[in-house]
């Protein structure tokens, strides 16, 4: 399940994009079989967007596993080897005093801290994994310009297809026989801020 | 369609589903269970022969309270599911009824070591203890009497509440009735309570106070951690030995097929994941909290379990019972993989036996790691026992609860 700014579809961006397609749905059911439709068209800058997870859609979509938790697990052992390593320099080198006849490289003491920063590593690894595979921050996207689209959050399911790339061709014709209520075309360009046009 | 068929069509699918995950009259278990039952009685008894009387018992103390912490944590998840309103365990909570219902039987095996305690636990005798100033000071709770008043209560309170959570749900297997699902609910948590103060006390009893001097208020929890992973592991062998996870249309299906799927070995991995983590934290909590304050009448009890054999010991069960579980069930697929998910859980049931055997055997084998055959065969004797009754009583009945409401909702749950 991708939402709006986490498109796959931007992530594949290309020099030239758009128009965009965005086709309305009214049921989970119908946008699985819409997905399976524009997934066999082999086009890779599309997307689906739903107010709630729908099972299925991973598999109906075609999507591979996310690379978050590689970040997730790499930043997580980093932060936890990085926790222990500043406790470690900080009493054997730069602050070598003996405190309660322990010694100096105390390692059960510090396994707390050593824990907490692999949490803060791996949190760390998790939002910016995210923004990473998403491309974001991106600040505007085409489908904002629907009106209609408002309802993705809310009782509407919506497939979105960039007809820059040559495999999205049919797609229109596509996604009327699979059942879309509504079918609209989004230029690329923002419309101008209200007020200066 | 006819506004009839579908209560129909779920009427039929009912009675397949019943005649399906109802083991028929001549299935191997039942003769299994009652070989076993045999041999584990068999094996309980040769123990008296078998050596010294307070190792052998310690080797007791260790199989019984290993197999009693696999019940107890059958008990736990099912008062947890309850607790919880869980939806998504309905299919696999049956099993751990069965489980916890052998809690009965643990009552009957504490009879050796009720008769053994004197010779067990160093605290017993009176006079021993009113020269030791510090055992003089807890004399009113280490008393014998007190101590099997105690015993009595936790074993009749366990019980009960298996008895009671496992008929519950075999009466609605047939009757279908949603209110018992809210009278189980509304049950489940005072009997929580109950749960954790018995078994923290029995804990402190039974094992603890083999080390009289020493104490830790959070010994409880911490066998408390290795009684859920070591249920989690034997629901996840149960559950693939009857077939889960594999296609109901495939060759030799298994009756769990399609009604436990991936998603619930998935599930319960996620749980046994996260369980082995806890069991890391508690047991790291209690280490570092003594290590640190460094009081001799605490640390007596790691210095003991980090010289001569011990230390190999404690290593092996850091690693073995945290380490390398830890990064074996971290992949997605490693959970939903049912040769994985074997491996995993014979792995962890052996480490929490040696987890048991860390807490037990170093107040008697003070001089090193010394296994005894004896080990063996008492691990073999309650196992066996315990592995019959388990067996009695899952052969008798359908291996999920029919008549649960939320069954439909729990085949059809899928991880997102």
């Amino acid at each position: 399940m991708r939402l709006p700014w986490q498109s796959k579809a931007a992530a594949a961006r290309p020099a030239a994009e758009g128009p965009w397609l965005l086709a309305e749905f009214t049921t989970p059911d119908a946008v699985l079989a819409a997905a399976d439709a524009v997934r066999r068209t082999g086009t890779t800058r599309w997307d689906v967007h739903s107010p709630f997870p729908v099972h299925g859609l991973e598999r109906a979509m075609g999507l591979k596993a996310s690379l978050v938790p590689w970040f997730v697990l790499i930043l997580g052992l980093a932060g936890a080897a990085a926790g222990m390593g500043l406790q470690w320099w900080a009493s054997t080198i730069a602050y070598p005093l003996v405190v309660s006849g322990k010694p100096m490289f105390s390692w059960p003491a510090f396994v707390p801290i050593m824990f907490e920063c692999g949490v803060l590593g791996g949190a760390l690894g998790a939002v910016g994994g995210l923004l990473f595979e998403a491309r974001l921050p991106r600040h505007h996207h085409p489908l904002f310009a629907s009106k209609r689209f408002e309802r993705m959050s809310d009782d509407r399911f919506f497939v979105s297809v960039d007809t820059a790339d040559p495999n999205a061709g049919e797609a229109e014709g596509l996604l009327r026989r699979a059942g879309a209520v509504h079918v609209e075309r989004l230029a690329t360009e923002a419309p101008a801020p209200e007020g200066r046009a | 369609m006819t506004p009839a068929s579908p209560a129909v069509d779920a009427v039929a699918l009912d009675a397949a589903l019943i005649q399906r995950v109802t083991l028929p009259e001549r299935h191997p278990l039942r003769r299994g269970a009652l070989l076993a039952a045999a041999v584990g009685a068999l094996a309980v008894l040769a123990l008296a022969v078998l050596g010294e009387p307070r190792r052998m018992l310690a080797a007791y103390l260790t199989a019984y309270v290993y197999w009693l912490t696999i019940a107890l944590g059958g008990l736990f998840f099912v008062l947890v599911m309850f607790a919880t309103r869980a939806g998504w365990s309905v299919t696999v909570r049956r099993l751990a009824e069965h489980v916890a219902g052998t809690l009965v039987l643990f009552a009957a095996l504490f009879l050796p070591l009720a008769l053994g305690a004197d010779t067990l636990f160093g605290w017993w005798h009176g006079a021993d203890a009113a020269a030791d100033p510090v055992l003089h000071g807890k004399a009113g709770y280490l008393d014998p009497e007190f101590f099997f008043l105690r015993a009595t209560a936790y074993l009749l309170a366990w019980s009960l509440l298996a008895f009671w959570f496992r008929s519950r749900s075999l009466a609605q297997d047939s009757s279908g009735d949603p209110a018992t699902t809210r009278r189980l609910q509304a049950l489940s948590a005072p009997a929580l309570i109950v749960f954790g103060i018995s078994l923290t006390f029995a804990s402190f009893d039974w094992i603890m106070s083999l080390d009289p001097h020493w104490y830790s208020t959070i010994f409880g929890v911490y066998v408390f951690s290795g009684a859920v992973v070591a249920i989690l592991a034997v629901l996840t062998l149960g559950c693939i030995a009857l077939g889960a996870g594999r296609d109901p249309r495939g060759e030799r299906p298994g009756p769990l097929a399609g009604v436990v799927t991936t998603e619930h070995l998935h599930d319960v991995a996620k749980l046994l994941f996260a369980f082995v983590v806890f069991w890391a934290y508690i047991g790291f909590s209690q280490f570092m909290l003594i290590w640190y304050g460094n009081l001799p009448e605490e640390t007596i009890w790691y210095a003991h379990r980090l010289e001569h054999g011990w230390r190999g010991v404690t290593i092996a069960l850091a690693v073995g019972h945290f380490v390398l579980p830890f990064f074996f069930l971290l992949p997605r697929a490693v959970k939903r993989t049912r040769s994985t998910l074997v491996a995993a859980s014979v792995w962890l049931l052996a480490m929490h036996y040696l987890d048991l055997y860390w807490l037990v055997m170093p107040a008697v084998e003070r001089h090193g790691f010394h296994p005894h055959l004896a080990d063996l065969v008492a691990w073999l004797g309650v196992g066996g026992l315990f592995l019959g009754t388990l067996g009695l009583l899952t052969a008798r009945q359908p291996l999920v609860p029919v008549g649960d409401p939320r069954l439909a909702e729990s085949m059809a749950f899928e991880n997102t």
